[in-house]
């Protein structure tokens, strides 16, 4: 019988990590939730998911998780950010100006714009950009295309544009994944895209492992 | 781009299932658990479970069949029915949702909107607004009497609050609303199809999403709560729970109207 994979999930105190664990859970993982730095530091996987606004996220490192974050994606521990989790890796965000991220790439999280405008039927599009679309790639795991869940205000805009391996489309492609490394990021969310999402989740777990 | 979201309603009393018509006569249509699993596998975009008996003693039940719920779902799944304080709103997501719908409760009290919204984030809240259209009424104009055409109504549909329908979306979107979840009790259970001048002037003048529900009856209905109300999701109980059209006829009716839906096999047995 072979062992599950260990992963941290990262309680930041923002909002709630049931549907992250029992999806990761379902994709074959053991996982357990952490909020300690130290537990960070020790983590074989982590998993960042969060809800809510940047300035609460930039608050959460700043209690003790900056340096254990840092230095765990430092060391090439395997990361995946979810939503807020993404945006966090970046270095500002429109919603929250001056509070910082944790500036792993460079770039900023910018303001879906309500100017935004179908491209089939002009209409004006709604923020948030809630529900299913469809995220596609050169590489995997993003190459056949596929839906996801998303519910969120803002995206992020890394300055190196080849760090984005999925893009979706809302009156204009966005940035709905990034990967450098070991680190796997991503705008919508896998633990509510069925199918997908799993298919996402074991992706992570078989390919990303600690240096 | 974007997809229109189809979301199964289960008004939930005593932990069953229940559907009335305009709000009353009650029958027993299943358990939650089993009809939700059965439209997140049979391609349905999001679950929304109202708790129409809403009374504080019932809590426990909710939170446990929401937990079960949750568990048995692969798509995001909304709660709602009694919510009255932040504590309502936490319970109901620890215990396993991913949003929350709040309706009397916002009416009493708006600062609630902003302190839900500030606490998980805009994304949880869900304002649900039951609407109704007032005799001698006219979209044009006020109503007959000067009041607003469409009158939002709390408590399960039984208590008049005189604030304007419309107005009042564009309130609760400004304080903090994720979403809007319209339902015309005109409509409710009538399968007369949405009310379509209600849905459209609240979706053109709000910059949130809408769910039109209220009155589906017939695929076509669906396609106007989307293209002529111009609604992001649509929302159906009856022709669910009645077994009169299945997720999957909805969407390919709607795909083959050029209308854009996720398919309903999508993503099925990917693996990574």
């Amino acid at each position: 019988m072979t062992r599950r994979p260990g992963v941290s999930i990262v309680d930041l105190g923002l909002g709630n990590l049931k549907s992250v664990e029992r999806a990761l859970h379902d994709a074959g993982a053991d996982p357990v939730v952490v909020s300690e730095p130290e537990e960070v530091a020790a983590a074989a996987r982590l998993v960042v998911p969060g809800q809510g606004a940047f300035r609460d996220f930039a608050r959460a490192l700043d209690r003790g998780h900056r340096d254990a974050l840092t230095e765990a994606l430092g060391r090439g521990t395997p990361y995946l950010g979810i939503c807020l989790g993404m945006h966090g890796l970046f270095e500002e965000s429109d919603e929250a100006p001056g509070a910082k991220g944790l500036g792993h790439f460079r770039g900023r999280v910018v303001a879906l714009s309500t100017e935004r405008r179908d491209s089939e039927t002009g209409a004006r599009l709604k923020v948030p950009h809630m529900g299913w679309n469809v995220v596609q790639g050169d590489q995997a795991p993003f190459d056949e295309g596929g839906w996801f869940y998303f519910v969120h205000s803002y995206v992020c805009e890394p300055e190196d544009t080849s760090l984005t391996v999925g893009s979706a489309e809302y009156g204009g492609p966005f940035c709905a994944a990034v990967r450098s490394g070991n680190v796997l990021a991503c705008q919508f969310h896998p633990e509510k895209s069925q199918g997908r999402g799993h298919a996402l989740l074991r992706y992570f777990l078989k390919h990303f492992e600690a240096a | 781009m974007l997809a229109r979201r189809i979301i199964p309603c289960l008004d939930v009393k005593h932990g069953r299932v229940v559907k009335g018509v305009q709000f009353v006569g009650l029958r027993d249509a299943g358990d939650p658990v089993e009809c939700a699993a059965r439209y997140s596998e049979g391609g349905a975009d999001e679950i929304t479970f109202l708790d129409i008996g809403a009374s504080h003693e019932e809590r426990p039940i909710l939170l446990d069949v929401v937990s079960r719920t949750a568990a048995a779902v692969g798509v995001p799944l909304t709660v709602g029915g009694g919510v009255t304080r932040p504590a309502d709103v936490r319970d109901l997501l620890n215990a396993g949702a991913d949003k929350v719908a709040v309706n009397s409760a916002a009416v009493r009290d708006p600062a609630l909107i902003e302190e839900i919204a500030g606490t998980w984030g805009r994304q949880v809240l869900v304002v649900a607004v039951d609407a109704r259209r007032r005799p001698g009424g006219d979209a044009a104009g006020r109503g007959a009497d000067g009041g607003p055409v469409f009158e939002v109504f709390t408590h399960g549909g039984r208590r008049g609050t005189g604030l304007d329908a419309i107005a009042w979306c564009q309130t609760v979107a400004k304080l903090g609303a994720g979403e809007i979840l319209l339902t015309s009790m005109d409509r409710d259970g009538t399968c007369n199809g949405y009310d379509l001048e209600l849905t459209r002037t609240v979706a053109d003048g709000v910059s949130i999403p809408v769910v039109a529900s209220g009155g589906v009856g017939t695929l076509e209905h669906i396609r106007e709560g989307l293209v002529d109300g111009g609604a992001d999701a649509a929302l159906a109980a009856s022709i669910f729970h009645d077994g009169v059209f299945s997720v999957a006829e909805v969407k390919g009716y709607l795909a083959s109207k050029g209308v854009r839906v996720r398919p309903v096999n999508e993503g099925r047995g990917a693996d990574g």
